[in-house]
């Protein structure tokens, strides 16, 4: 059993969906039970995985591979590496929370959301283990099929501007991928992660490949300036949906970027680092002043989800600034460690927020910030987690939300103290922007009868936010475990990126 | 004189021929109300048809009446599934008949030659064979499109498609007639398509041979339905009765694309450099007209329409790539699209009822309140022509993409996949109506009850995703029988 641990992992959810929607509309409750508990089933799957990955080993693990399709030598392959399973486990974590807090929030074929969840869950969880690209592609772009149905029908009330557009721009970036993959299958004739990355290439060939990958991974991401879906998604996707595209969906295109341009083409990622740390910053400091005059506290939260990942991506590519222009291996080890621990946090923190923003919403039906004020007063508890999410959003030591963005802007510092410089920005205005928010929906009078009459968070809602406040001291307090757990892949990582492959 | 060797080989054709005689005969003599049991004599009919066709089948290619018709392992694939297609066609046609009242020999006899049709287009090893095939089918299919005389729009459309059908055979058959006058200067006249091979090499006209090419491109891009040609497309689609409708975007497209590759590679292989680049300028000028077009239809039926034009412009991707890959990643399209096709057109079926057509994309509004299982269907269905993985849709895309960019033409494949982005738009509208609109009051969608309808229906639907997870059995099939 245990070498098909992957498999397992992937199919659980995705077979176990199909009960889930036969239980069907006349017994919502065995519906919600069911799914329960087949996230529950591949949360403790996936802490087998954790057992049997060995972190000192490092390289890609627990390998399954069959042949898939013979005439085209395209493989099912599977295996993780330390940055696999740290995403996969937050992926069951999270998927769990969200099955938990849509119990009583989603009235409407309940069945039908579970289900689509489920397989939401394990067709992201199969991203985060192909080592065949053309597996990996097929996964990559199935999620959007459950994506689309869940802000489609869940969603508020431009849900339909927002899923199709959210569909079709998903779908525009990755089409160009396909071409690269299959490109690069006519020289290499196969889709094996791992020999295409040995595989040799020109600059040129290497430069049109470089920005395939890129228009399709940075829409995911997304960075500037293909972001403009991720606020209508997330301001019209339900909860849950928000939660699953902020915590996991956007770590695809980290991770993409990852398994296919530092390992394919890593010239070219090199010649073009600075487009990459550029977007970057910008993500960071102007995307941050935009977050700052939002008046929905969703867009709000979006928007601080595409600063955040600005520093994912800023710490991955000063990497190459790093090692192929001073050499500097520790910096640039240190800035992919901030990357993978910022991606891994942010995936917790924003959870954390789209959460207590659903809180709320399901409360008063509104999400604009000057519909609140005071909620504090009437809701104690809900407050104390919604300012912890909130210091752990904006960078404050003890949070996870520290951790990363420390290392990064540490990296960069050697790389370019003016990079450090704008990336430090963050420190300021991601506390604006969130502090912010903070006082004007908590603090002060209860401004309104509709505040006046929220009601504080019962056990199922506290369930979700404890475990969200738990992962994320966890992270803050103690990162080595995390970090050790990634350590020996992000050093492979770091020593793919002084390749030379002309 | 004719040998019983050739009849052997012919003899899933032969049994055919005799078989719907008989269920011709039969519809004459039964009484009026035992004509139902036709339905299910000539559902066994197609399958014994099947059986004939796999189990005859010699290991290497033959020919028959000397070199008129060939039996290989491509016309074996073909066939297969234009009998199979036929015969899901006639499952979803039977509670649509029985509403409309058109339940009756004439329906099955006509299709049963439409399909002898095109199992003689698939299997030509000469030009008259594929006139002849070409004609039968043709002309089954106009009797069929207006077998709903007293209706408005089955019979303009009839017209319309006769008119044009013909116009196309004549093209066709000029261009046959030029092919076979250039083989006559510099060599002995042939309408055989293996001589036809290496007429270039000789004749003492190339220029004749040419023009032959480029009319007989006219009639092939007619039948396949690619624009520029595709004029009768929408009208056909949308005025035919819809089991028509659905046969010809299944088993008449599995023809195209045989009569297609007897003409183009069997028959003038050696102009292929000609011929690659008219047909890649097709497949542009469809996949543009296609989607674009489709984008603004509200009719369900005729927005599948375009989108088959769309479809048959990866088609021709594949075909343009003028090698083996290439056609059997053609193939592989066209028997992807029959698929696909039967089953969007059968959810309509399943959803129309006596004096409804549901064929309207607000009909579907609000499908999933209603029958949460059939809106799941079209939505497999809708996904698969779009093109999104894990569905067959993608793969068969991603097969003729490769093949282009394998024939040196990434250009083509640039085009091809900004254009399946447009498309894609299009069938999300679909998929929104059914799950993200809710249902028009007073409109009641009430479903066939008809269990083997639903039974195949959901089967064919389920086969999308299915075949989407594991395609590669078929694909070494396909690419077996071009010798890959």
């Amino acid at each position: 059993m245990f070498n098909h641990l992957l498999s397992l992992l992937i199919w659980l959810p995705v077979v176990g969906a199909i009960p889930v929607l036969l239980a069907g509309s006349t017994r919502p409750d065995l519906a919600r039970w069911l799914s329960l508990l087949v996230a529950v089933l591949t949360f403790v799957v996936s802490l087998f995985l954790l057992l049997q990955y060995k972190p000192d080993t490092g390289g890609m693990q627990l390998t399954e591979s069959y042949l898939w399709i013979a005439s085209w030598g395209v493989h099912y392959g599977l295996a993780v590496d330390g940055i696999s399973v740290a995403l996969i486990l937050m992926t069951t974590f999270v998927g769990i929370l969200v099955i938990v807090g849509a119990w009583q929030v989603i009235q409407d074929k309940p069945h039908q959301y579970m289900a689509a969840m489920l397989m939401l869950e394990g067709l992201l969880i199969g991203v985060f283990c192909a080592t065949d690209a053309l597996l990996f592609y097929a996964l990559f772009e199935a999620i959007l099929i459950p994506m689309f149905i869940l802000i489609g029908v869940w969603g508020g009330p431009r849900r339909v501007y927002a899923t199709l557009k959210f569909f079709i721009y998903t779908f525009f970036g990755s089409v160009f991928m396909l071409i690269a993959l299959l490109y690069l299958y006519q020289k290499a004739h196969t889709f094996d992660l791992a020999t295409l990355a040995a595989l040799p290439l020109t600059m040129k060939e290497q430069t049109w490949i470089f920005f395939a990958f890129l228009i399709a991974f940075a829409i995911k991401v997304p960075m500037v300036p293909v972001h403009t879906w991720l606020p209508d998604a997330h301001v019209e996707a339900p909860t849950g949906g928000s939660v699953v595209l902020a915590a996991v969906m956007l770590k695809v295109g980290t991770y993409g970027m990852l398994r296919f341009i530092l390992p394919i083409v890593p010239d070219a990622g090199d010649h073009f680092a600075w487009i990459i740390i550029v977007l970057s910053l910008i993500a960071i400091v102007y995307i941050g002043y935009v977050a700052l005059v939002q008046e929905d506290m969703k867009k709000l939260v979006a928007y601080s989800s595409v600063a955040h990942m600005g520093f994912v991506t800023l710490g991955i590519f000063i990497g190459f600034l790093l090692v192929r222009e001073s050499g500097n291996t520790t910096m640039a080890m240190l800035g992919m460690q901030g990357a993978m621990v910022q991606m891994i946090s942010h995936g917790f923190v924003s959870g954390a927020m789209f959460t207590c923003i659903g809180v709320m919403y399901d409360r008063t039906h509104t999400r604009l910030i000057k519909d609140y004020g005071g909620v504090i007063n009437v809701m104690p508890w809900f407050g104390f987690f919604y300012v912890l999410f909130a210091m752990a959003n904006c960078g404050l030591p003890g949070t996870s939300g520290f951790v990363g963005e420390f290392m990064v802007i540490l990296a960069s510092f050697a790389a370019n103290p003016w990079i450090a410089l704008f990336a430090a920005f963050t420190l300021i205005i991601g506390a604006g922007y969130t502090l912010w928010l903070v006082k004007r929906v908590l603090w002060g009078e209860v401004t309104n009868e509709h505040v006046a009459h929220m009601k504080e968070i019962n056990g199922r809602e506290t369930f979700v936010l404890v475990a969200f406040a738990a992962a994320v001291l966890a992270i803050g307090i103690w990162p080595q475990p995390l970090v050790h757990l990634m350590d020996s892949s992000v050093s492979q990582l770091v020593q793919q990126l002084a390749i030379h492959k002309i | 004189m004719p040998t019983l060797n050739d009849i052997l080989i012919m003899l899933p054709e032969f049994y055919l021929v005799a078989a719907a005689c008989l269920l011709l005969l039969l519809d004459a003599f039964v009484k009026p109300e035992q004509r139902p049991q036709l339905h299910w004599i000539a559902i066994a009919v197609l399958l014994v048809g099947i059986y004939l066709v796999v189990v005859g089948q010699p290991e290497q290619a033959v020919t028959a009446f000397g070199g008129m018709f060939v039996r290989d392992d491509v016309a074996e694939i073909l066939k297969v599934f234009a009998l199979g297609t036929t015969a899901m066609v006639f499952v979803y046609a039977r509670p649509y008949l029985i509403d409309r009242k058109l339940l009756g020999g004439e329906f099955y006899t006509l299709m049963i030659f439409a399909v002898i049709g095109i199992m003689l287009l698939v299997s030509a090893g000469n030009l008259v064979t594929v006139y002849l095939g070409l004609e039968l089918l043709s002309l089954s299919s106009y009797a069929l499109v207006a077998i709903n005389r007293d209706a408005k729009l089955p019979p303009e459309a009839a017209i319309k498609y006769f008119v044009l059908g013909a116009l196309a055979s004549g093209m066709l058959l000029y261009g046959m007639s030029m092919v076979y006058g250039a083989s006559g200067m510099g060599g002995r006249p042939t309408l055989d398509l293996a001589q036809l091979h290496h007429v270039m090499s000789y004749t003492t006209a190339p220029t004749l041979l040419l023009f032959g090419l480029i009319f007989m491109i006219v009639g092939i891009g007619f039948k396949l339905g690619a624009a520029p040609f595709h004029m009768w497309i929408p009208d056909v689609y949308q005025g035919a009765p819809t089991p028509v409708t659905t046969f010809i975007a299944s088993g008449s497209k599995l023809a195209a694309f045989g009569m297609a590759w007897r003409l183009l590679d069997g028959g003038l292989g050696d102009l292929s450099q000609h011929w690659q680049l008219m047909l890649a300028v097709l497949a542009v000028i469809s996949l543009a007209i296609g989607n674009l077009v489709a984008i603004v239809q509200t009719n369900l039926k005729r927005m599948l329409a375009y989108s088959t034009i769309s479809h048959m412009g990866y088609l021709l991707l594949g075909l343009s790539a003028a090698g083996p890959e290439g056609y059997a990643a053609a193939m592989f399209y066209a028997i992807c699209y029959a698929l696909m096709g039967v089953a969007a057109f059968g959810v309509i079926l399943a959803l129309s009822r006596a004096g409804f057509e549901c064929e309207e994309i607000a009909d579907f509004k609000g499908l999933n309140q209603k029958s949460p299982w059939m809106a799941f269907l079209m939505l497999l269905a809708m996904f698969s022509l779009a093109g999104v993985p894990p569905l067959f849709g993608f793969w068969a895309k991603v097969l003729v993409l490769e093949a282009a960019i394998h024939a040196n033409m990434l250009w083509l494949a640039i085009v091809g996949i900004v254009f399946a982005i447009i498309g894609l738009y299009y069938y999300l509208h679909v998929i929104k109506v059914m799950y993200f609109d809710k249902p028009v009051d007073g409109s009641s969608v009430s479903l066939q009850q008809d269990k083997p309808l639903r039974i195949v229906l959901s089967l064919n639907a389920l086969s999308l995703l299915a075949l989407g997870l594991y395609w590669g059995p078929l694909l070494g099939w396909c690419r077996r029988a071009f010798g890959l």
